[in-house]
């Protein structure tokens, strides 16, 4: 559908209005919502983040995409729902305790909304029970844990730790991020995954949940 | 002590210090507290701090004031501390450093988004910067360390708040690159050239590159650097990427490795060598003789 590939071509451009014009025009046209999401918004936003991951964007390009995401997204949620689209699964995010950096985390979080995950973002400084706290009590069955601090990338093992402790091994996985994260880190606290950026986080994430 | 500008102008080599983080983490930081808080609880700790620099034979000696502006101050509730941290901060190096190196007051950035991308104006965080950098400049501060920022409104904005608020101490001003496909730029999408050319027009006194790359990437900034502008030039790499061993996470350029492309900065031009994240006074000491093996900096080609 053109209007879908205008979506997404406006959603690149960071050009929140036209997206929202072109979203209600695509819903009133009697497009399915989800098709709107999947071929439209996700479309245009794995674009972008495949471009910041190769660093020929930067942030304020996918920052403004993400906006123009949430102009389409936020008229297309009643319709979503109306419509039986499943979600892909429940996750929580989170910077760990201590940090207070949150950019990277947030954009994960754009990125698994707009791949049809529902996020619940606790937001910066979390400590290690409120993770498994939330996942329990929101039935989400990821916990994605950010950290750009060596001092605070440690916590990260409790949290895994807390996961078996509690029972939840294998029902709620967890997979890490941050700048000084890296894939051996994760696999010696016995993390479920590591992802590099935003976009490797959402293929790591479709990959745990088998979504 | 002779002022900065007066050394730099001479073409005197300088030596920064290294990482504070670890250092203050160390002697016992409590976990979800930031290091500003030794400037508040334990001054003896950050003299302790400075002292090895000094004795490493770091030029310049940093104060832990990198989250020291409201904005950051506010995340941990001491945003009513604003005025103590600074001024203790300040006064510990100050009283430990004793005249043998220059008291470097860092300011770090807002660690918000400005618009249009977030909500903070670029007038709400220079006027942070300023209540931040009056602090800094009435303790004593001989320098101002604006560093690791990433937006270049946002460090111009910190680069013009010195000037207004304390127009007679010297501004230093440093951003964070990371290579791409197509050179070296900071997270916003910053080049090398563009923030060099930015900071000097804001009217900086020093420009630069601290954290995000080990030293080898550095040299290229600092090249990239010496064609962008005039000014004096401060980098100070991390000790190398962060590694994970045994779950912990470590900076493992050694000194050895690192002073051994000192001279390559020196050839370069750099005014001023340091250390970010994980170095050490080992780096500094090592940096030290790189730069004793050479003190008269070379002069730098046209632009």
């Amino acid at each position: 559908m053109e209007i879908l590939k205008r979506i997404a071509d406006a959603l690149q451009q960071g050009d929140d209005q036209q997206v929202g014009t072109l979203t209600a025009e695509a819903l009133g046209a009697g497009l399915p919502a989800g098709d709107i999401l999947q071929r439209g918004l996700v479309a245009g936003m794995n674009v972008v983040g495949e471009q910041f991951r190769r660093r020929e964007v930067f942030l304020p390009d996918v920052l403004l995409s993400a906006r123009a995401m949430y102009a389409g997204l936020d008229l297309l949620k009643p319709h979503l729902a109306s419509e039986g689209v499943p979600s892909r699964g429940k996750v929580v995010l989170g910077t760990m305790k201590g940090d207070l950096h949150d950019i990277g985390k947030n954009l994960v979080g754009i990125m698994l909304e707009g791949a049809g995950f529902e996020v619940i973002d606790l937001g910066h400084d979390v400590a290690p029970e409120a993770f498994v706290d939330a996942a329990v009590r929101e039935g989400a069955t990821l916990i994605g844990m950010s950290a750009l601090l060596t001092t605070t990338m440690t916590r990260m093992r409790d949290v895994v730790a807390l996961v078996k402790e509690r029972g939840l091994a294998g029902k709620v996985r967890t997979i890490v991020g941050g700048a000084p994260v890296n894939a051996d880190f994760a696999h010696e606290i016995g993390a479920d995954g590591y992802a590099c950026d935003a976009a490797h986080a959402v293929d790591r994430v479709r990959a745990l949940l088998g979504a | 002590m002779e002022g900065l500008l007066s050394r730099l102008k001479r073409g005197d080599v300088l030596v920064g210090d290294g990482a504070w983080g670890t250092q203050l983490m160390q002697r016992g930081l409590p976990p979800g507290r930031p290091p500003e808080w030794f400037a508040l609880e334990k001054p003896e700790v950050i003299g302790a701090v400075a002292r090895l620099y000094v004795e490493a034979g770091a030029d310049l000696v940093t104060t832990d004031t990198f989250g020291g502006t409201s904005f950051r101050l506010k995340l941990h509730g001491l945003e009513g501390e604003r005025e103590r941290v600074n001024r203790q901060a300040v006064e510990a190096v100050r009283r430990a450093v004793a005249g043998q190196a220059l008291v470097s007051a860092s300011v770090g950035p807002s660690g918000q988004l400005l618009e249009p991308y977030g909500e903070l104006s670029p007038d709400a965080v220079e006027e942070a910067f300023a209540e931040q950098i009056a602090v800094l400049a009435s303790a004593g501060a001989d320098v101002l360390c604006i560093e690791t920022m990433g937006d270049l409104t946002e460090a111009t904005r910190a680069v013009k708040a010195a000037k207004a608020v304390a127009p007679g101490v010297p501004v230093m001003a440093t951003m964070t690159f990371e290579p791409t496909p197509r050179g070296y730029f900071t997270i916003m999408g910053v080049s090398v050239e563009k923030a060099a050319a930015g900071l000097e027009a804001a009217g900086a006194d020093v420009v630069g590159s601290n954290c995000g790359t080990g030293i080898e990437d550095m040299v290229e900034i600092a090249r990239a650097m010496t064609r962008a502008t005039r000014l004096p030039l401060l980098i100070q790499p991390n000790a190398g990427l962060p590694q994970s061993r045994d779950g912990q996470v470590v900076y493992d350029e050694t000194p050895e490795a690192m002073a051994a492309r000192v001279p390559e900065l020196l050839d370069l031009g750099v005014a001023i060598v340091g250390g970010c994240c994980g170095t050490t006074p080992d780096h500094i000491r090592a940096i030290r003789r790189a730069v004793d093996a050479r003190p008269t900096r070379a002069s730098r080609g046209s632009i």
